[in-house]
């Protein structure tokens, strides 16, 4: 199964989906249509009765399940990818610190999944099944700009930079179609710190290896972090300095390069742009 | 009330352009009604009252005084570290821990201006348990600040009613995550996300308003009150 059927699959269960989760005001219309679909009463998990109060005027069930399935899909592509990193082992990552840190983050990103999955079961969903990946981002054919990528660690690097640096935008992109969710809007917002975590963390790796001599734990301007075009689409928009029409370069009078303004504030994507930056990591 | 939203909308106006902007940008009716309430109380509202207990308001405002106060403490803290830097700093450390002092700047200085006049008053920071001499007391400071703005972002999400300031709040909190692991770094490899801050899911820490205001207090003068942020 690849990405773009599971997307369809959202779709055909709502048929919205894309307009309601791609239009803030479409979010707005969305979360005032309480549902009635999901009999909560009747839920065998603790994790139901977390998520019950969730229910108060927020997101409509419908808009949580797309919402969790579509970030359970990015982290079945990064637990797998870890995994496949971890299994390469020294002969991919030299450094015994390293090879921890990549294991941490993987067994995270398994812990994602595996939490998704319940809560998904739990609102009264299906979890989608797991695609098969093409890390060369070939789109299956495996003939994708990243041959070397588990053989070569700063290949490796740098795809982790993108995944985890994309992982943040796409939550973040999400956030507004699940305000006033409750416990659904902080449990996406607890893994969507994680992210950001593990994103400053590759990047310091990358760093620390020789990889950039510039990146830095945060994003600077919608600079890749040394890594170029591969993954430039990843960090459109990242330069943006204006917040909520207030200029952040030197605001107030305080000496805030452009730099500055745009690292201090991470930018999202909707589920659309999130969706043509990952696909060619699924197979056919 | 509604003499109170024309009156509101009235002095809307009058605001600098940004400032108006944000406010129509983010608010609209809903945010309206929000600063009405916070006014129609027998004091006189957020930001009126410089002394020692600070009131940050109700609804969406006084969520994001709220951050304003966290940001406020996180910006005073970095401009004295950078002002007084610690023995043996390092020129990387130097150079990293001078972009997170602006970005906190930044977040500070982003909220002032979008709160306009129902932003609290400047706090008063209290860092006299700090050793600013001392890179272990200072990093170690700065992790306790950069875990507890990161739990402080993420558990005050549920409270915030517009998605444009939920959105917000997502693009600072992540800026804050990724200062929490480079700061983490500096004490101890592989600790940029331990079982410290996460649980057995892979999921980081929230805290509500009231627990990080306990743990903040040590470090403000002022006395903050949060009792009429909502609660769910």
């Amino acid at each position: 199964m690849n990405f773009l059927n599971i997307l369809q699959e959202i779709e055909k269960a709502d048929p919205e989906v894309f307009e309601k989760l791609d239009t803030r005001r479409s979010a707005l219309k969305s979360f005032t249509n309480v549902s009635g679909k999901i009999a909560l009463a009747s839920l065998p998990f603790a994790l139901g009765s977390m998520f019950k109060k969730a229910y108060a005027g927020g997101p409509s069930g419908t808009t949580v399940l797309d919402v969790f399935n579509f970030a359970l899909t990015l982290e079945y592509l990064e637990a797998a990818f870890y995994k496949n990193g971890i299994a390469a082992g020294a002969m991919l990552i030299p450094n015994a610190n390293d090879r921890a840190a990549i294991n941490i983050i993987g067994t995270h990103e398994a812990e994602h999944v595996a939490y998704l999955k319940a809560a998904i079961t739990a609102a009264g969903g299906t979890p989608v099944a797991s695609p098969t990946f093409d890390f060369t981002a070939g789109g299956g054919k495996g003939n994708g700009p990243f041959q070397d990528i588990f053989t070569n660690y700063e290949t490796f690097l740098a795809v982790a930079q993108a995944f985890e640096d994309t992982g943040v935008r796409a939550y973040k992109g999400q956030a507004p179609n699940l305000v006033q969710g409750g416990a659904y809007l902080t449990a996406a917002l607890n893994i969507h710190s994680v992210e950001a975590r593990h994103a400053s963390k590759v990047r310091q790796m990358r760093k620390a290896n020789g990889f950039s001599s510039t990146v830095k734990p945060w994003i600077t301007l919608a600079d890749t972090g040394g890594i170029g075009a591969a993954v430039q689409a990843n960090y459109a928009g990242e330069d943006n300095t204006v917040q909520a029409n207030i200029q952040i370069v030197n605001i107030n009078g305080f000496k805030i390069s452009a730099d500055a303004a745009s690292e201090a504030f991470d930018e999202p994507l909707t589920m659309a742009q999130v969706v043509a930056l990952v696909t060619p990591f699924f197979a056919a | 009330m509604a003499k109170i939203n024309d009156s509101l909308i009235e002095n809307l106006d009058k605001l600098p352009q940004s400032r108006r902007n944000f406010f129509r940008y983010a608010g609209g009716a809903g945010l309206i009604a929000t600063v009405a309430a916070a006014c129609h109380k027998e004091n006189p509202g957020p930001g009126h009252h410089p002394g020692k207990t600070v009131d940050l308001g109700s609804g969406d405002v006084g969520i994001l005084n709220y951050a304003y106060a966290l940001e406020q403490l996180e910006a005073a803290f970095y401009t004295r570290v950078l002002a007084t830097p610690y023995y043996h700093i390092s020129s990387s450390e130097y150079s990293l821990l001078s972009d997170v002092r602006d970005h906190e700047i930044a977040h500070r200085e982003f909220f002032k201006t979008a709160l306009g006049s129902s932003a609290i008053q400047a706090l008063t920071p209290d860092f006299s348990s700090i050793n600013f001499s001392s890179r272990d007391s200072v990093l170690g400071a700065a992790k306790a600040f950069e875990d507890l703005g990161v739990s402080a972002y993420n558990g005050a999400g549920q409270l915030i009613v517009s998605p444009d300031y939920l959105t917000l709040a997502g693009k600072i909190v992540s800026v804050e995550a990724r200062h929490a692991a480079y700061i983490r770094e500096l004490i101890s490899i592989n600790s940029f996300a331990d079982n410290t801050v996460l649980d057995a899911n892979g999921l980081d820490t929230s805290r509500t308003p009231a627990q990080v205001l306990s743990m903040a207090s040590v470090y403000i003068v002022q006395t903050i009150d949060a009792s009429h942020l909502p609660t769910a």
